[in-house]
């Protein structure tokens, strides 16, 4: 059987259609074919976080998903995020509030925090916490990271 | 790690997912929401040469309530299941496990399905379900067939599905008036599989136990209904005594495995702990 498929999806806003072998996952299709390094590949087996990438408007693994799964889809990385200023809060507050060190991880719990706002817009340091834990930080102990989200949850409400 | 190659095909039909499994047999592995299938093939712990992906198959991930029976359909996606108001009224002891599923990326795919089908003993979904005593509805090409949670699960990571089914839903009893639950588990981050955790779905009447049901996860080769512990506290009154007696029944329900986190009479401790816990907040 052949092990290549065709793939039609919009990347952040682009429609775009490649022949891919059928074995590549969502985040390397979107690093080497896309050349959108901002998406990071750590652990390569759901455990880290760094490669979260949002696909129809939810975050996913995307060392978890294949390519070929999003067919049709809406996928969007951190830096389709980032110029269309959706994030420009929580980058600033990441920055301001030291959450940021080596910025391995950053991509992925920003996706992360930015899920978490929009679904909750108040969310208890405890909330904080558990939403992001499936994201590691082998830097900032977390703290910074709590403290910048709770800031800009703070921030929109107003 | 990268999986081994593979030919991918997105299926749109029950008959054209039952022609793949016939064609390739064992090398042809189903894929939901490949959230323990992606990992285990980049690890190569597995290489199939087909990967058949039943996200598009219609009508599997509704959650429907008629009064007596919850149903989920197996591509559910935990999300759903842990934001879906029938699933709070119908069977709360589920409400309650959703949270500990995994992280919100992964909930966004895994699908309940997918879970119960892969049968970890240490994942929360098989132990609850046994707990409520759930049916399992198999689809084979030639008609369904529906399966006790009791039945279904039958070892290390192995079902009651034949090679050419496909777990198609979940049904559930719902919850009774008077019956109350519990659900608690220790785990080293929050969404990570547990070292042991509990379910618990019972009443108690006046001060006495009564249709108890404990299920346990990280506790043996497979999803456990503690049985004798549940015999232990039926019919008799909640009382220190009454727990004690349960706690130590655990010996004969349990056969934890020893793991990365640690020996299994630690996992045996931590389950009469769980146990108390359970119980305590079972009753208040
Ligand atoms: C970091 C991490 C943490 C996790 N933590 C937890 C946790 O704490 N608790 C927990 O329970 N789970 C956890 N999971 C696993 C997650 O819940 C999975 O989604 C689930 O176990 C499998 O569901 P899936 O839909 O992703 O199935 P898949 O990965 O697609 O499939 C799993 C297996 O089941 C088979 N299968 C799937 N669906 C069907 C079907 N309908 N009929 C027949 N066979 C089928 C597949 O062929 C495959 O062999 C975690 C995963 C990761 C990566
Ligand atoms: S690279 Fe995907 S979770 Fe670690
Ligand atoms: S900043 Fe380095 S891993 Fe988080």
């Amino acid at each position: 059987m052949d092990q290549n498929v065709d793939i039609t999806m919009k990347v952040n806003g682009q429609q775009v259609s490649r022949r891919i072998p059928a074995r590549t996952n969502l985040v390397d299709f979107v690093r080497y074919d896309m050349e959108l390094t901002g998406s990071h590949v750590g652990c390569e087996h759901g455990v880290c976080g760094a490669c979260t990438i949002r696909v129809n408007g939810d975050i996913v693994r995307g060392c978890l998903m294949l390519a070929a799964q999003a067919e049709g889809a809406e996928v969007e990385t951190i830096e389709g995020l980032s110029d269309a200023g959706e994030i420009a809060d929580l980058q600033k507050a990441f920055h301001e509030r030291n959450a940021v060190q080596c910025g391995f991880c950053t991509p992925g719990m920003l996706l992360t925090a930015q899920e978490l706002l929009t679904k909750n817009a108040s969310p208890s340091r405890e909330e904080i916490r558990e939403f992001i834990s499936g994201n590691y930080c082998r830097c900032t102990g977390y703290q910074a990271i709590v403290d910048a989200i709770e800031w800009v949850a703070e921030e929109r409400r107003g | 790690m990268k999986p081994a190659p593979f030919a991918y095909v997105r299926a749109e039909t029950l008959d054209q997912v039952f022609d793949l499994l016939d064609e390739h047999g064992d090398d042809a592995r189903i894929l939901a929401g490949g959230q323990s299938l992606m990992a285990t093939l980049n690890m190569r712990l597995s290489a199939p040469e087909v990967l058949i992906d039943i996200n598009h198959l219609k009508g599997l991930s509704e959650i429907s309530c008629d009064g007596e029976t919850l149903k989920i359909g197996a591509l559910a996606r935990h999300s759903q299941v842990l934001e879906s108001t029938d699933v709070q009224t119908y069977a709360p002891l589920i409400a309650k496990t959703m949270p500990h599923v995994a992280h919100q990326a992964i909930r966004n795919r895994g699908t309940f399905g997918g879970s119960v089908a892969f049968a970890d003993p240490a994942a929360e979904l098989p132990a609850v379900t046994r707990t409520l005593g759930a049916r399992f509805v198999l689809q084979g090409r030639d008609g369904q067939r529906t399966v006790v949670a009791d039945d279904f699960f039958q070892g290390l990571f192995e079902t009651d599905l034949k090679e050419n089914e496909l777990l198609v839903g979940a049904e559930i009893p719902v919850i009774q008036d008077g019956e109350r639950t519990a659900f608690m588990e220790l785990a080293r981050r929050h969404g990570d599989y547990a070292m042991v955790g509990i379910a618990v779905q019972g009443r108690i009447e006046g001060d006495t136990f009564a249709d108890m049901r404990l299920g346990f996860f990280g506790a043996g080769d497979q999803p456990i209904l503690a049985k004798s512990a549940a015999a232990a506290l039926n019919g008799q009154a909640n009382s220190e005594d009454t727990i004690k007696k349960a706690q130590d029944s655990l010996d004969a329900d349990l056969d934890p495995m020893p793991d990365l986190n640690g020996p299994a009479e630690m996992k045996m401790h931590l389950a009469r702990v769980l146990t108390k816990r359970a119980l305590a907040e079972l009753a208040s």
